[in-house]
């Protein structure tokens, strides 16, 4: 072997052709074994038709004042309650600083929007209407509505109470009850998703 | 211990066989005349019945595979069918799901075993990692079988676990929906699910090859915890241990069929024949039973501690009272490998196994109360077990003397059971 060397070599430590051909051969298998097994992981990823459950219009001209409804959106829950307005009294009475969560887990609004009654409700003119995911912020059970010690939702599993804005008071869960992208397409239809 | 070979082939065939691929020659070696320590106790035969129950739960699976259907809309009821329609479909199902709470009461006991008589100290460290990695494998399998029936628990059980994964910051959300292949447990987490559940009990037999394999380079331990010094302090595998490893399978299959027969369901859950139902939960969610110590350590973590919140905590705290088996091997610090000649050990030991116990039972009673503070206390216990009193016992505890060899201490057992005896 190393006769050969000295023979094929003019230097001792000189790159070699043959040493560019190893390398570039060796990143071509490294490159085309990790492109060969993309598919595999690829295909964990949510299919098509999964991903064209993106969105659900659902009719909320029969829910009263105090009435709640749970429609099913990617697979999950959605709570859509008519709150009264002692309930609202309630939820805006509570100082931001006695919440766990301050964030409002809202996607519709800024990321980073306090909590607050009006920031979790479905905006201006709409506040009486709450639309959260139904998916406890623990381990995804599903929360008992009008519920636990404040009169909002709770988790019957590790026993998280939310109030009546479906924020987290006590209990494992970490954050507020997840509030997805929807809009009132008309007085009474809303679109989530 | 692995001698050179004492395999002599016979007839024309065998010697045609062993010139071109000695595989018989390899399981006489293995299993007929390979020496084991003589003062083995019954403790050393769950070896032995967790191969037994490793296929009964392939074999009953593989049959049932052929009549179940893996999809959400009939998963239920092909499983009710199996009950009802197929022949012998009850039995096969009934063996299948006791055959699983039986596998783990076997690698329970069968870890207690190493545990107590210090199995995993040098030379035997990789042979335990590959026992504990065994474990793991065990516990996923179960987890994704137990979904496969579709029911409340089975539906709610996978919420909850897959829900661990959602704890891990940043990708945590992605990484759930990437395992489930959705946004919430459904058809496809149920297809790969069974994918995932007919696979792996054949990675598990491919690792109990190693572990076998391991075991038989080094051998076995026994309950004195020396090593084997001599011939006379082994016997051949067969006829001595196949009988012994034969009636202890009996008497554990006795055991088995009880359950099977007469109280099927009593460590099943009744809420798992309630069909799944994505929009509402059971009031109180718990594992299989051999998952509840484990589910105890979880929900103990109900605090923040610095930057990991409570429900990272939590899962942190389950997959670490798992995961810190690995380390035993350098975690005791004792040069006496059997609790038998060390007091302090061996009482700790008990309390361990009483701990254990006690997490269980907390598993199965709702996170509230003093349960909660119970449970604390109780996996404090279990994590100090491991790196607090096993480190600091090898260093400070005086062993009782050991004997010089096996030999001797099975002919002074002897001698003192005859002097035991009345004179006649």
């Amino acid at each position: 072997m190393s006769g050969n060397d000295t023979i094929v070599h003019d230097g001792e430590d000189e790159t070699t052709r043959r040493d560019f051909l190893y390398i570039a051969t060796g990143m071509a298998a490294v490159v085309g074994t990790a492109g060969a097994l993309w598919p595999f992981i690829d295909q964990m990823r949510p299919d098509a038709s999964t991903l064209a459950l993106a969105s659900i219009d659902v009719d909320v001209s029969a829910i009263e004042s105090g009435m709640s409804l749970t429609a099913k959106w990617r697979g999950k829950p959605v709570f859509i309650r008519n709150r009264t307005d002692e309930e609202i009294e309630e939820a805006n009475s509570v100082p931001l600083d006695d919440l766990k969560d301050p964030i409002a887990r809202n996607d519709n609004i800024a990321v980073e929007a306090e909590a607050t009654d009006f920031n979790r409700s479905a905006g201006e003119g709409k506040e009486n209407w709450i639309v959260m995911i139904g998916s406890c912020t623990h381990l995804g059970c599903v929360p008992l509505g009008q519920a636990g010690d404040f009169d909002g939702w709770f988790c019957p599993c590790h026993g998280s109470h939310y109030d009546t804005a479906g924020r987290i008071r006590r209990g494992p869960a970490p954050t507020n009850l997840a509030i997805p992208t929807f809009a009132f397409t008309s007085d009474t239809t809303i679109r989530i998703g | 211990m692995s001698g050179h070979s004492t395999y002599t082939p016979n007839s024309g065939i065998e010697k045609w066989i062993d010139a071109r691929m000695p595989l018989p020659r390899m399981m006489y070696d293995s299993f007929v005349s390979y020496p084991v320590p003589r003062n083995l106790n019954y403790a050393y035969t769950f070896g032995g019945i967790l191969m037994v129950m490793l296929i009964v739960q392939i074999l009953s699976g593989v049959v049932l595979a052929m009549h179940y259907a893996a999809e959400t809309g009939v998963a239920f009821s092909s499983v009710e069918k199996i009950m009802r329609d197929v022949n012998s479909g009850w039995l096969l199902r009934y063996m299948h799901a006791n055959g699983a709470s039986f596998f783990f009461i076997a690698v329970y006991l069968h870890m207690a075993r190493g545990l107590y008589y210090g199995s995993y100290k040098a030379p035997r460290e990789l042979l335990w990692i590959l026992g504990v990695l065994i474990l793991f494998l065990m516990m996923a399998t179960a987890f994704m079988g137990y979904v496969l029936p579709w029911g409340q628990m089975s539906f709610w059980g996978a919420t909850v676990i897959t829900g661990f994964f959602t704890a891990i910051p940043v990708i945590g959300e992605w990484l759930q929906t990437f395992l489930l292949g959705g946004f919430a447990v459904d058809n496809p987490t149920l297809n790969r699910f069974f994918s995932l559940h007919y696979l792996l009990p054949f990675i598990i037999t491919g690792v109990v090859i190693l572990h076998v394999w391991a075991l038989h380079v080094v051998g076995q331990t026994n309950p004195t915890g020396i090593e084997v010094k001599s011939n006379t302090d082994t016997l051949a595998f067969t006829p001595y241990a196949t009988v012994k490893d034969g009636l202890a399978m009996v008497v554990f299959l006795l055991v088995f069929c009880y359950f099977l027969f007469y109280m099927p369901n009593y460590l099943g859950h009744p809420d798992n024949y309630i069909p799944a139902n994505p929009l509402v939960t059971p009031s109180h969610i718990v594992p299989e039973w051999y998952f509840l110590p484990f589910y105890a350590i979880l929900r103990a973590i109900t605090f923040n501690v610095g930057p990991i919140d409570s429900k990272l905590g939590g899962v942190i705290a389950m997959f670490a009272s798992i995961a810190i088996l690995f380390v035993v091997p350098w975690l005791d610090t004792s040069r006496v490998r059997s609790a038998a000649y060390r007091p302090w050990y061996k009482l700790f030991f008990w309390l361990f196994v009483a701990d254990c116990i006690f997490l269980g039972w907390l598993g199965s009673r709702p996170a509230e109360g003093w349960y909660v503070v119970a449970s604390q206390l109780a996996t404090l216990f279990y994590f100090g077990f491991f790196v607090v009193i096993m480190p600091l016992l090898g260093l400070l505890e005086t062993p009782r003397p050991l004997p010089n060899s096996i030999t001797e201490a099975v002919l002074k057992k002897n001698d003192d059971a005859v002097a035991a005896q009345p004179a006649e």
